[in-house]
């Protein structure tokens, strides 16, 4: 199973997520993963993609939330529920929303940390790597990381992802408050992490457009649940998601308030 | 002047003790958010544990001096897994309880076995240890607890620049989530933060023992200075602590030696009274990155 190079990686079984014992926050979530491939998970705000992501990486606990049902298996083993010690030693690592880095630490102790889960750690030849993938860092190793500015705090905390040997990435909002042209820069280098180093990645994304360009699947969730998946081509064609998400109506240009009936059709789902 | 100098170098030597007790306090507070209102009870068990392994155990002073920090180790290990890790996630007012409350253990274990007198190690330190500068006589003691004192202050700052695992520490104390997210073993972090502190703590207890002589209720009353020391040092400043340990120390022989000895330890406490209504966050604790 472990050898079988397109078998599903991570399997979310019909999941639920309950906060605090009473907040329902995912109603049964069922995804699958494909190894060596980039899936998107798109939706608004509070739709559940990042539980979804904190329930893979086991980074529910510290909030007090819990998978109630269901199950996840990754890489033939069930991970639901188990701490995010033993998560991240699997080879899952989860990077952050909004940028995470340890402020009094410098650049290079960041990554360092990167290095908790493995047990040798020559971690010279990765942190070439990182350098190598996010140029930007170079030049900035000595100083701390909470001098820096926010694209480079991005690259930071990827780059402290990758020390790790993720087998698994998850990438919550990687382009948060970043401008178009860095944007693009980072995405062109998940696009690259994927292809050399064959990990798989989860990227959950607002900016929809960008995301369903470098993914190969994506999934569509809306409160608490997967209304919609395909493969990213089928995606970007289809007409709810152009009109929800990509903010392009059926005729090809934006929908303006000028004319009649511009309101949105709310779709509903089933 | 030169009373001045020979109180300036007692302030120092003392200061520097405080500096390390606190600092010891700090990184259970920076790691876990606990205080620990038990730290002068770690202070006295391990100048105890000393006093048991030199006097009635007859060890060589080196070899009790090393078990009594391996002990002091164990004993900060054991105190965070038996009481404080299965507290992990309740309010903070229940973990404060409960180091109040292993405070009271401690002392009445102690005051148990040794009682409220004042018990003295024997003399081991060779007068030779003493230095003469001009007409300043400094004695052994204080040579021997600068000594210690800096030793330990270099190990631990080449612990935490340099090892992974003080790479660890700090980034638990930085960002946990985020730490948590790279697989870094959060209780462990804390268990090796209560296992240092009590090392530290432990230290501390032997020299101000050779200094004043031990006695469960003084012991511990020093262990309590920490609390003006990094309220003035800043409660999560690591350096902080060493600064305000050594600036609470010089001011205590100070007042000692200028005004009046019975008002040596009352400065302290004027001292964290005025820093709290003028700098809330202490000298270095204010210094947030905000730039994210």
């Amino acid at each position: 199973m472990t050898d079988n190079p397109s078998g599903i990686f991570l399997q979310l079984n019909n999941i639920s997520v309950v906060y605090s014992d009473v907040i329902q926050v995912l109603k049964g979530v069922s995804l699958s993963v494909e190894k060596h491939r980039i899936v998107s998970l798109l939706g608004s705000n509070g739709a559940g993609k990042t539980t979804t992501l904190k329930a893979i990486s086991g980074l529910l606990k510290p909030e007090n939330g819990k998978v109630t049902d269901g199950s996840i298996s990754f890489d033939g083993a069930v991970i639901q529920n188990s701490s995010p010690e033993q998560i991240t030693r699997k080879g899952i690592i989860q990077v952050l929303e909004g940028r995470q880095p340890f402020k009094y630490l410098t650049i290079e102790e960041n990554l360092k940390v990167g290095t908790a889960t493995r047990w040798t750690r020559p971690y010279k030849k990765d942190l070439e790597m990182v350098y190598d993938y996010f140029p930007a860092l170079t030049k900035r190793r000595k100083s701390l990381a909470g001098y820096c500015s926010g694209g480079e705090l991005q690259m930071l905390v990827m780059g402290r992802a990758l020390m790790a040997h993720p087998r698994l990435l998850l990438l919550d909002e990687p382009s948060l408050g970043l401008a178009p042209l860095v944007v693009r820069e980072i995405f062109r280098i998940i696009r690259r992490i994927n292809e050399e180093q064959g990990t798989t990645i989860i990227l959950v994304e607002q900016n929809a457009n960008m995301a369903l360009q470098i993914a190969h699947y994506g999934y569509v969730m809306e409160n608490g649940k997967i209304v919609m998946e395909g493969e990213a081509r089928s995606l970007r064609e289809n007409p709810d998601v152009k009109e929800f998400y990509l903010g392009v109506g059926a005729g090809g240009k934006t929908r303006t308030y000028k004319d009649i009936k511009s309101y949105r059709r709310r779709k509903r789902w089933l | 002047m030169d009373f001045f100098i020979q109180l300036l170098v007692n302030g120092l030597s003392i200061g520097l003790l405080y500096g390390l007790s606190a600092m010891g306090f700090v990184m259970i507070f920076k790691s876990s958010s606990v205080l620990n209102f038990a730290h002068g009870e770690l202070l006295a068990m391990g100048a105890f544990l000393f006093l048991v392994l030199t006097t009635w155990a007859g060890l060589p002073v080196y070899l009790a001096f090393l078990i009594t920090l391996a002990g002091s180790f164990v004993l900060g290990f054991a105190v965070e897994r038996l009481f404080l890790r299965p507290l992990i996630g309740e309010s903070l007012i229940f973990v404060i309880m409960l180091t109040v409350g292993l405070a009271s253990i401690f002392k009445g274990i102690l005051l148990f076995f040794f009682g409220g007198n004042l018990h003295t190690y024997p003399e081991f330190l060779p007068a030779g240890l003493g230095l003469q500068f001009g007409n300043v006589f400094v004695p052994p003691v204080y040579v021997a607890s600068s000594f210690i004192g800096i030793v330990f202050l270099v190990l631990f700052g080449l612990f935490f620049k340099f090892s992974s695992q003080g790479i660890f520490m700090r980034s638990v104390a930085d960002n946990q989530t985020a730490a948590l997210s790279l697989g870094v073993h959060v209780k462990k972090v804390f268990a090796l933060s209560w296992a240092i502190a009590a090392m530290v703590a432990g230290m501390s207890g032997i020299v101000l023992g050779v200094i004043n002589g031990i006695n469960v209720h003084e012991i511990s009353a020093i262990g309590l200075k920490v609390f003006p020391v990094v309220i003035l040092g800043g409660l999560d400043s690591i350096g902080g602590a060493i600064i305000g340990g050594i600036i609470i120390g010089l001011l205590e022989t100070f007042t000692c030696g200028y005004i009046s000895p019975s008002l040596r330890d009352v400065v302290p406490y004027a001292v964290l009274v005025c820093i709290l209504l003028i700098k809330p966050y202490g000298l270095f604790g204010l210094v947030d990155i905000e730039r994210v």
